[in-house]
């Protein structure tokens, strides 16, 4: 229940534009990192050890579908830090004008199909997701996860009997973990950090479909300082690790 | 939504008020005027054409109207009893049936996925029973827009309860009438303006309803993808379509709120 409520406010929250954004409680001492929906987990460890290191920094965490985000960027959110499940939507912010830096590529991710705890309805591969009896969740085809999920299903040459389009990745997984989906395609490191709750089933095509996540620095951040520090850190060693500890490849 | 013609002229407002209530107008008519200015009017017609659009719009007006019937067929008795009787924990009542007005939309569609879901305590046995599923169905949305409009229908009803001349019903008591035929031949005619107004502002609220729809029922084109949802996805796609979709949901809403107000309601 928890969970799903805490889900439920990440999709509120980007409906209703999150206009908290503005006030900043020490602006000198805050980094708003706007982030991938699938990155709740691992940004949220990232953002421990930073602050942990960097004392007096905040880095505070806005989590929703990538191209809610780039939607709100483009918006004039000020946010001090953007990292997307996939290039397009960077590549979107700079060509806006609305980065300050270079986008760099930070990490790779794979698919996963998502089955409730048990895998009741007995799903062994993504040809599974044709069963017009199951019930099939995607992410919806604007956000990245939806994209890539879309790609796998056309390279599997199947057609999907798909129930859903959810907003994004974790409102998906969200369904999965209550029982109301029978199946859903999610990012690999989706499954890894709701291990227990769901069961993974691997995905086996003859092409690798991957996305590649990439980070900027935001022109309208009040914090360029801590901005630029947060992209270091997660670039660097220490963050390859913790990135990769949460399932994800280095890019 | 007071009783009707109470309406007295007691001279002109200080400047201040006028000025004040500008602003209010200003509020919320300045980003409607900000969506009719940057609609694609080239476009417009090819976008409203568009299947997508067309299939979100069918499935609005359905799901949205039959949440508003369901919310009178259930939302007035209900308001009676809340009003009528004294039956115990009846505030309690009143304030949990009101919650959806206040309640974040999407906790209410978790919460409405708890209870009547495949995995849900009503919706479990349910669907063991009889197969009967109801998230990711249109009947999903309307039970989703029943869940968030009809306390705007028991609150309306309601307070013209409490607003009520007792006599007519007194009399018609005193004349011999049964229960039930005084609730149908004079309460109910007497409601009739309440009755309206909260059809009308339960018909509205469901036709915008977003978070409960597509936390409960998901979001699939031509089955569970009304227009506020269709809205949501094309802002990230298409923004031309996200505008077109929301002037005809400003037009359609203003219409319901103003045509049948005006329509069937002198004063409200």
């Amino acid at each position: 229940m928890r969970q799903v409520v805490a889900m439920s406010l990440v999709v509120a929250a980007t409906a209703s534009g999150c206009a908290s954004a503005g006030e900043l409680p020490d602006a000198d001492g805050s980094v708003l990192v706007l982030a991938a929906a699938s990155l709740t987990d691992v940004f949220g460890s990232l953002a421990d050890v930073f602050e942990a290191t960097h004392a007096g920094t905040e880095i505070r965490l806005n989590f929703a579908a990538s191209s809610s985000l780039r939607e709100q960027i483009l918006g004039g959110l000020p946010g001090d830090v953007f990292a997307s499940a996939d290039e397009t939507n960077v590549d979107e912010v700079v060509a806006a004008g609305d980065a300050s830096g270079e986008p760099k590529a930070f990490a790779r991710n794979g698919l996963a199909i998502a089955v409730p705890a048990g895998n009741p309805a007995a799903v062994n591969g993504i040809a599974d997701l044709a069963r017009s009896e199951l019930l099939v969740g995607l992410c919806a085809e604007t956000v990245p996860c939806g994209e890539l999920a879309r790609r796998a299903i056309s390279v599997a040459g199947i057609e999907a009997s798909v129930d859903t389009h959810e907003p994004d990745v974790r409102a998906l997984l969200t369904k999965v973990e209550a029982g109301e989906l029978d199946a859903a395609i999610v990012y690999a490191t989706d499954v890894a950090a709701a291990a227990g709750r769901v069961d993974s089933v691997e995905i086996e095509l003859a092409v690798d479909v991957t996305t590649t996540y990439a980070i900027v620095t935001l022109a309208a951040g009040a914090n360029p300082d801590g901005a630029e520090l947060f992209v270091q850190f997660v670039l660097s060693a220490e963050g390859r690790r913790i990135l990769g500890d949460h399932g994800f490849v280095a890019p | 939504m007071n009783a009707p013609g109470r309406r007295h002229r007691r001279g002109a407002l200080p400047i201040g008020v006028a000025g004040l209530a500008g602003i209010g107008v200003a509020l919320v008519a300045v980003p409607l005027v900000a969506v009719v200015w940057r609609v694609p009017w080239s476009r417009l017609a090819a976008v409203l054409g568009d299947e997508v659009v067309v299939d979100a719009l069918r499935l609005s007006l359905a799901t949205s109207a039959g949440a508003a019937v369901i919310s009178l067929v259930i939302g007035v008795p209900l308001a009676l009893v809340v009003a009528r009787t004294e039956i115990p924990g009846r505030s309690l009542i009143r304030a949990i049936v009101t919650l959806p007005v206040i309640l974040p939309p999407v906790v209410g569609g978790a919460a409405l996925l708890y209870a009547f879901g495949r995995r849900g305590i009503v919706g479990g046995p349910l669907y063991e029973a009889t197969g009967i599923l109801l998230p990711f169905s249109g009947w999903g949305v309307v039970l989703a827009n029943t869940f968030i409009a009809m306390p705007f229908m028991v609150l309306t009803v309601e307070s013209a309860l409490r607003g009520l001349d007792p006599r007519p019903e007194a009399a018609a008591r005193t004349l011999g009438a049964s229960r039930w035929t005084v609730i149908r031949r004079v309460t109910l005619p007497l409601l009739r303006p309440a009755l309206v107004a909260g059809f009308v502002l339960s018909w509205a609220r469901a036709l915008g309803e977003f978070g409960a729809t597509v936390t409960f029922a998901g979001n699939l084109q031509g089955s569970t993808q009304t227009m506020p949802l269709a809205v949501f996805v094309a802002l990230e796609s298409d923004r031309d379509a996200a505008l077109a979709i929301s002037l005809l949901l400003v037009v359609l809403s203003l219409a319901i709120l103003v045509g049948l107000r005006d329509r069937w309601l002198r004063s409200w």
